[in-house]
């Protein structure tokens, strides 16, 4: 009977019935995302109603903030929530930022390098060492940072007039901006490496062949068009590293100096000495305090900063490779 | 067309090496024999005057195991277009890009005799100032993504070091603009897209951008190939105005191109050049069997 | 035909050499590839950085590498594969890291058996079906953003869905509070973190594939799901498995995600009164990565001997899947492709 309603209704997994199959697991995905977005900035909304704009302020002591908030359940005269983020937002833009914009140099000179000027042996050894690094976990970016680059940093690199000079403010060991800074930027730099030589390597051959015959040596060629033509994807891959380093957490709680400090640049150079905390580090450091409403909605709060970010860079690459793609596309 | 298909029943062609030490039994009577190509009165002027400029001299091009191009020699001269012709892989467009010495980028090519611009050896000018005098033009359309403008300023650009300002630019932009005869259609948007240009108009753009440079010799590959026929028609009047200013070689599958353009043609067969003559002589009394044969259509 | 020509040539012969010789030309007097001599200063200098960059990352990875094996031989000894950890004051008494470690492959292969069905069935559905445009659109974005959402937002949405009563049964229980943390919260967020890679890598291999090899098996009469997995998904095997050890690598070197889902323990905790594989699963854990960043001197273990000998573990498994990409590369490079 079953046989017979096939052959005449076709098969069984008829394309329509695959495709609304997965289609509905498509939707799911989509559904599960969407859930995200409204659970974090729900579950966050108390902390951003208590404070209103000033969350995103200045004052007070962040690390006190939290203790009190946290605590705050349990004394029973009512939750509290006040929270000032501006120290761990500056962290994060100082570490984050920083660690970017050194790696988009890095990157693109690695991948022209890569793709334009490598002898063959230093590609085949490079390709792969740029794989590795993209792989190793943050975690042992982190301990490697620990137990080698900060003290590194603590004994050799500040002085101890330096420590003495800022003795009563906070006092510098090595876990510091520079620390986060380097060890990001070598984790970062090889994602945007992977994007860019993908990138690179097929802009239109006519394109580089045509600015060769006419007399402009390799190097202008590849920066001059090869570069330019990939822009878009080197937008791309700025965006996802710009994610990437605002959610790192881990390897920056172990290295980033895990006190929400924020360090001056009108102290000159040695603010790259001072230890701060960015926020992704904030919500492992004290994910322990989950239990506590008003600390659980402070996290969430900080997660649904994070998420707005992210948002934000994904709008603004996708708005500037739309500009670009003018001049790309026919 | 009857007496087509006989021919090609009758002889076909043969696949060995050409031999020019071979006597072929066809050879002597070849002056006598017309071809069946039937081409459109040429049109142009016989030049005006022709000055040697470039000298390709027993020149040979490997490829690892592959010989491309084996022992040409011919020359090249301003005040005249000359068309390399003959079938896919006969290594026409190999001796065109090693001209300006393109051949260095792709790998294993290895030449051997000499190519001589002006009297020197081009292995003896450094490559980048080569290829300014001796540019070069691609059968696909290739404009930088950047505006028209920025096209041509990029070659000026790139070639002096210091950074050039906009007003020096502009008069050199417009003229090698002019000179593609491109000016008055794109003046008015010259800072356009140049990729949203017309397929045709993307082609002059090229050729702008390679006359922008001040070449002394214009290499042209299949440059039409990609193009509508009017536009084809716009760009072989271009090049046949601009055979005084500078030495033209253009290379074409397009046997009726190249006898609307060219004063003289070579014919080349699996790297071998078989036969080069005035463009009319060689189409309408082909000193060699095989040109006959690949002009009239037997094979190619 | 004009006798004694290199070449039949009948209208003018080219001269030979200026003057007169009829030597065949010397070999190139230059050296045949542009060099960078004739380049101007700048460009020179950037060239020399590049080379400098280039050496500069050589040389980190192979000092991490050789430093962890240096530290790695120096500290690891094989019974710390098989023994648990344990509460001791001195690092010879508090055992080894055999949970962390047992943790890790479990949640890699269940992370993986999540994402991998998921995402290679989003990605044909966007290859082969992606009707409605709109949701196709959707989707693409939602994967996009999959990929760019730090991966401590995935924790803690994660603590929220799984410590909701209808989740109850993956997780332990104590008088209707579900505690929310266990190996399957863990592994399903994971899961969600390795989707992107895994749905980009398979994209591209459907992508790759010429719309004439679908044609032939639609024009014997194959539908398209037939198509799709007798003859799409096997072709681009090679890079679903790229995407798998990519995704893996991911779940793997995740710390963020355990150290907030599976519990701040360095011990299974198997959950009461369920069969065996279950209370396991359960019940929270810890994973290599977690254990590392404990047993760093900013943890709260604070062993750097034990610390190293696990990173060490961990960097061996990760050389190990890239190691398999690259083995899948090249098989994949050999076997050869369509003719576009």
């Amino acid at each position: 009977m079953e046989e017979e309603f096939q052959s005449q209704y076709g098969p069984r997994w008829s394309d329509q019935r695959v495709g609304r199959l997965l289609g509905a697991l498509v939707c799911a995905v989509v559904a599960l995302l969407l859930a995200l977005i409204v659970v974090v900035f729900i579950q966050g909304w108390p902390s951003f109603a208590h404070n209103g704009l000033a969350w995103f302020g200045p004052g007070g002591n962040v690390d006190e903030q939290l203790n009190v908030i946290s605590q705050s359940a349990e004394t029973g005269a009512g939750y509290v929530y006040t929270f000032h983020a501006w120290p761990l937002i500056w962290s994060t833009i100082l570490i984050a930022g920083g660690s970017v914009i050194l790696s988009l140099g890095a990157a693109l000179f690695i991948s022209v390098f890569l793709v334009e000027f490598a002898p063959t042996w230093m590609a085949r050894i490079l390709a792969p060492v740029v794989r590795f690094l993209a792989s190793v976990p943050s975690v042992i970016y982190g301990l490697l940072g620990v137990l080698v680059l900060v003290p590194f940093i603590g004994n050799h690199l500040i002085s101890e007039s330096q420590k003495a000079s800022v003795a009563g403010v906070i006092s510098l060991t090595g876990y510091s901006l520079m620390a986060a800074v380097v060890v990001l930027t070598i984790m970062v730099a090889p994602l945007m490496v992977s994007i860019f030589t993908d990138a690179l390597s097929s802009v239109k051959p006519g394109w580089l062949e045509g600015s060769l015959a006419l007399g402009v040596n390799r190097w202008r060629t590849i920066w001059k068009i090869g570069v330019r033509a990939a822009r878009p994807a080197i937008v791309a891959g700025t965006v996802l590293a710009c994610a990437r380093a605002i959610g790192e957490s881990v390897m920056l709680a172990m290295l980033s100096g895990s006190t929400a400090f924020a360090p001056n640049p009108i102290d000159g150079l040695i603010f790259v000495f001072e230890p701060s905390r960015p926020l992704a580090p904030t919500i492992v450091k004290s994910s322990d305090q989950l239990s506590s409403p008003p600390a659980k909605a402070t996290l969430f709060a900080i997660a649904a900063f994070l998420l707005f970010s992210a948002a934000i860079f994904s709008l603004t690459g996708w708005a500037a490779r739309r500009s670009m793609n003018k001049y790309l596309a026919r | 067309m009857e007496s087509l298909t006989r021919q090609h029943a009758q002889v076909p062609p043969p696949i060995r090496r050409l031999d020019p030490q071979d006597p072929t039994p066809a050879a002597e009577a070849a002056p006598e024999r017309s071809t069946n190509f039937v081409a459109a009165k040429r049109s142009i002027a016989a030049p005006q005057f022709s000055i040697r400029r470039m000298e390709v001299d027993k020149v040979s091009i490997h490829y690892d195991a592959k010989e491309a191009v084996k022992s040409v020699s011919l020359p090249i001269r301003q005040g005249e277009v000359l068309a390399l012709i003959g079938p896919s892989g006969c290594g026409k467009t190999t001796l065109l890009r090693s001209l300006n010495r393109l051949t260095e980028l792709t790998a294993a090519a290895k030449l051997t005799g000499s190519i001589r611009l002006d009297d020197v050896d081009i292995r003896l000018i450094e490559p980048t100032l080569l290829r300014r005098r001796v540019t070069m033009v691609f059968q696909q359309p290739n404009p930088f993504p950047m505006s028209v403008f920025d096209n041509i300023a990029y070659v000026l650009r790139e070639q002096g070091s210091r950074r050039m300002k906009k007003k020096v630019l502009e008069p050199q932009v417009h003229s090698a603009l002019q000179r593609a005869g491109l000016f008055e259609e794109v003046k008015d948007n010259l800072k356009h897209p140049a990729l949203k240009l017309s397929g045709g108009q993307q082609q002059r753009l090229c050729i702008a951008r390679a006359l922008a440079a001040e070449p002394e010799v214009l290499l042209l590959d299949e440059p039409c190939s990609a193009l509508d026929p009017q536009s084809t028609a716009v760009i072989e009047d271009l090049i046949v105005k601009l055979r005084e200013d500078v030495a033209v070689v253009i290379v074409t599958h397009n046997l009726q191109q190249a006898y609307r353009i060219a004063d003289h043609v070579a014919f080349m067969y699996l790297g071998d050049l078989v036969e080069y003559n005035s463009a009319t002589r060689l189409f309408n009394t082909p000193a060699q069997d095989r040109t006959r044969e690949y002009v009239s259509g037997a094979f190619g | 035909m004009t006798p004694g020509g290199p070449q039949a040539q009948t209208e003018e012969l080219p001269v030979g050499l200026p003057g007169g010789l009829t030597e065949p030309p010397q070999p190139p007097p230059t050296n045949a590839v542009e060099g960078s001599s004739t380049w101007s200063l700048l460009d020179r200098l950037g060239l020399a950085f590049c080379w400098f960059l280039g050496l500069l990352f050589c040389a980190i990875a192979a000092a991490i590498v050789i430093y962890l094996l240096i530290k790695g031989i120096q500290f690891l000894k094989p019974s710390m594969l098989v023994t648990p950890a344990a509460a001791g004051f001195t690092e010879g008494e508090s055992g080894g890291f055999s949970d962390a470690f047992f943790g890790t492959l479990i949640l890699g292969v269940m992370s993986l058996t999540l994402a991998l069905p998921t995402g290679v069935a989003i990605a044909v559905w966007l290859v082969e079906y992606g009707r409605p445009k709109a949701l196709a659109r959707v989707t693409e974005m939602t994967v996009e953003a999959i990929a760019g959402i730090p991966s401590v937002v995935f924790a803690l949405f994660g603590t929220v869905i799984f410590s909701s009563a209808a989740l109850g049964f993956l997780s332990r229980t104590n008088e209707g509070v579900v505690f929310g943390r266990s190996f399957f919260a863990a592994a399903a967020m994971l899961a969600l973190e390795a989707l992107p890679l895994i749905v980009a890598s398979t994209r591209e291999g459907l992508n790759a594939i010429p719309r004439h090899v679908r044609e032939a098996s639609y024009g014997v009469g194959k539908t398209k799901a037939a198509t799709t997995r007798r003859i799409l998904l096997p072709t681009c095997r090679p890079q679903i498995a790229t995407g798998a050890m990519l995704g893996l690598g991911r779940i793997i070197g995740d710390t963020a995600i355990i150290v907030i889902l599976l519990g701040a323990t360095q011990n299974f905790s198997p959950v009461e009164g369920a069969p065996f594989p279950l209370n396991y699963l359960r019940g929270a854990g810890t994973t290599l990565t977690n254990f590392v960043y404990e047993a760093s001197p900013t943890g709260n273990l604070n062993q750097p001997d034990k610390a190293y000998a696990a990173a060490f573990v961990l960097l061996f498994i990760v050389l190990l899947l890239n190691a398999a990409t690259d083995l899948i590369h090249s098989r994949a490079r050999k076997a050869g492709t369509w003719s576009h």
